[in-house]
């Protein structure tokens, strides 16, 4: 039980060897049953020519621009709501946190009942308020759905963004605030000036994970719409789980996975690197 | 510093009371459904606990064999996290106390592991649990769970035994306690705070993967609650109160848990993180 050994060995054999797997069968084509064969550079250029990818890829970035847009203006300011130590607040954060005890699926189950066009409780709302602008087909509406799935997705991750920004909030030293109040800084420009530049780590932490996050989404929309109505919010994990699980192209949903890791390591590095933020290295000697 | 009422303040709770309600209604509307019968559900409101409610959706659930994917969700998280938290704990001293060349090396690897999504992995994983002989048991779920676990599980504790006084390890060495009795008798007591968050963290991520268990099984007998959930909505799809009662009950150990040990559950949420 002592030692690197036993979770280096789960670690290797589960995560490490299928990624190396990943990218080489990229290269075969194999259906998961005869012998796989080598297909050369043949899955990476179906990928540049297949339009269902093609419109994978642009719903995938709609999703995590969308996704970034929305979640971090109100994990933010929901996170410097609740990072007060007011009793109420306190009970505010209590609630807020109740998504994150959720599983997706159940997430997902709920808000199709919610959202159901027939049944559902937006429409019995909607009836009895007359808000009719309530009462739409959230799921089938082809100009709509995706936009209810970025809804839904935030819903479900701003309570832990809202975690990370108050965590982060309260480690800001008060000194910094009362010096700011002797200088006669306004609410707005403490706001901007200590605490926005004092969260920057924050800010990049809670973005990195929600760009990456949202990069490698399945789930909710697995359960809630498979990619349709059409292919409007078929994402490129979705794309994938398809080409693998239900056309057996093992070889192509591969390149699709790389893809998938490689631009989701490009994307953190890059933020690490842009914002000046302390890697992972200097972080485990503390210097973070 | 005293607190003036503002402007900004009172937007800031209106704001903030309305991301409330977004939050609170739809677990109010699932508490309520759940209360209903097929029958009720569709003749009265949605929001309001009018008419008749009944508990009869809840036996209807285990009817179909909700208790069977419990049982397979507490056994997966329990094992997962046991396992978890015990070998990273074990791994983080080696990876302190031994500053071999192997040992760092490994703990890079590890790190780079934190940026690896499991759907990028996931069909070769199937294939390796295809050919080991291990798909659709629970035994797939618990290996690969527990390795996706492993990067930050070990990054946690290394960061924390990392802050165990070296004098203290030092003393009881010199006083000829071997490595493990430091081990037992001082990191091991040390580390339970620390521990709980990470089971609590770890606990909740196998709790509610959805993505494994739909990959690499397929039986009823071996389904975990996310998964078992998505099974009864196939079964039940007009049945919404059913639906609801299913989805309250995959939440229920985790709400219990939650209430007792609210301070420690929105630590190991947030501040695994943001530390």
């Amino acid at each position: 039980m002592l030692g690197a050994g036993p979770p280096m060995l789960l670690f290797c054999l589960f995560i490490v060897v299928p990624m190396i797997a990943a990218v080489l069968m990229s290269f075969v084509k194999w259906n998961g049953l005869g012998a796989p064969r080598w297909a050369g550079g043949a899955n990476w250029a179906e990928f540049f020519s297949d339009p269902v990818a093609r419109t994978s890829v642009e719903v995938t970035v709609k999703l995590v621009v969308l996704s970034y847009v929305v979640q971090t203006p109100i994990s933010l300011g929901l996170g410097l709501f609740t990072a007060g130590r007011q009793r109420y607040k306190t009970v505010y954060a209590t609630i807020f946190v109740l998504p994150l005890l959720m599983s997706t699926a159940g997430i997902a189950l709920l808000w199709e009942s919610l959202l159901d066009p027939n049944f559902g409780a937006l429409t019995a709302l909607s009836k009895s308020t007359g808000l009719s602008f309530l009462n739409q087909n959230w799921l089938g509406d082809p100009h709509l759905t995706l936009y209810v799935v970025v809804a839904i997705i935030a819903w479900q991750f701003i309570p832990f963004h809202t975690l990370l920004y108050a965590v982060g909030r309260r480690q800001v030293p008060q000194a910094l605030y009362e010096a700011a109040l002797l200088d006669g800084a306004s609410p707005w420009q403490m706001l901007w000036r200590v605490t926005l530049p004092q969260l920057r780590y924050t800010i990049v932490t809670s973005g990195i994970l929600m760009i990456v996050g949202s990069l490698t989404y399945f789930d909710i929309i697995y359960i809630m719409t498979d990619g349709g109505p059409g292919y409007t919010t078929r994402v490129l994990s979705l794309d994938m789980y398809n080409v693998a699980f239900l056309q057996d192209q093992y070889g192509y949903a591969s390149v699709l996975a790389v893809i998938l890791s490689v631009v989701g390591i490009a994307i953190a590095i890059g933020l690490v690197r842009f914002s000046g933020f302390a890697s992972m290295a200097s972080q485990q000697e503390g210097a973070a | 510093m005293r607190r003036r009422f503002t402007v900004g303040k009172a937007v800031a709770l209106v704001l903030a009371t309305i991301w409330l309600v977004i939050v609170a209604a739809p677990l109010y509307y699932m508490i309520l459904a759940s209360l209903r019968t097929q029958g009720t559900y569709l003749t009265s409101s949605p929001w309001i606990p009018s008419g008749s409610l009944s508990t009869s959706s809840y036996g209807t659930v285990f009817d179909a064999g909700l208790g069977r994917y419990l049982l397979n969700s507490v056994v997966l998280t329990a094992v997962c996290v046991v396992l978890t938290v015990t070998i990273s704990l074990g791994a983080a001293y080696r990876i302190v106390r031994r500053r071999s060349r192997a040992v760092s090396a490994s703990f890079t690897v590890m790190l780079f592991g934190l940026a690896i999504p499991v759907q990028a992995i996931i069909v070769p994983m199937y294939v390796l649990i295809y050919k080991m002989h291990l798909y659709d048991t629970l035994f797939a779920l618990i290996l690969t769970l527990s390795a996706a676990a492993v990067p930050v599980s070990v990054l946690i504790m290394v960061s924390f035994v990392r802050d165990i006084p070296r004098e203290l390890i030092g003393a009881m060495l010199v006083d000829g306690g071997g490595e493990w009795t430091v081990f037992r008798r001082l990191i091991w007591p040390l580390s339970r705070p620390v521990l709980a968050t990470l089971a609590i963290y770890d606990g909740l991520n196998v709790w509610n993967n959805f993505l494994l268990p739909l990959v690499l099984t397929q039986s009823s007998s071996v389904a975990v609650l996310p998964l078992g959930l998505t099974k009864l909505e196939g079964l039940y799809s007009v049945n919404v109160p059913a639906v609801m009662a299913g989805v309250l009950l995959s939440v229920l150990p985790l709400l219990v848990l939650f209430i007792f040990m609210r301070r420690q559950v929105m630590n190991s949420l947030g501040g695994m993180i943001a530390r």
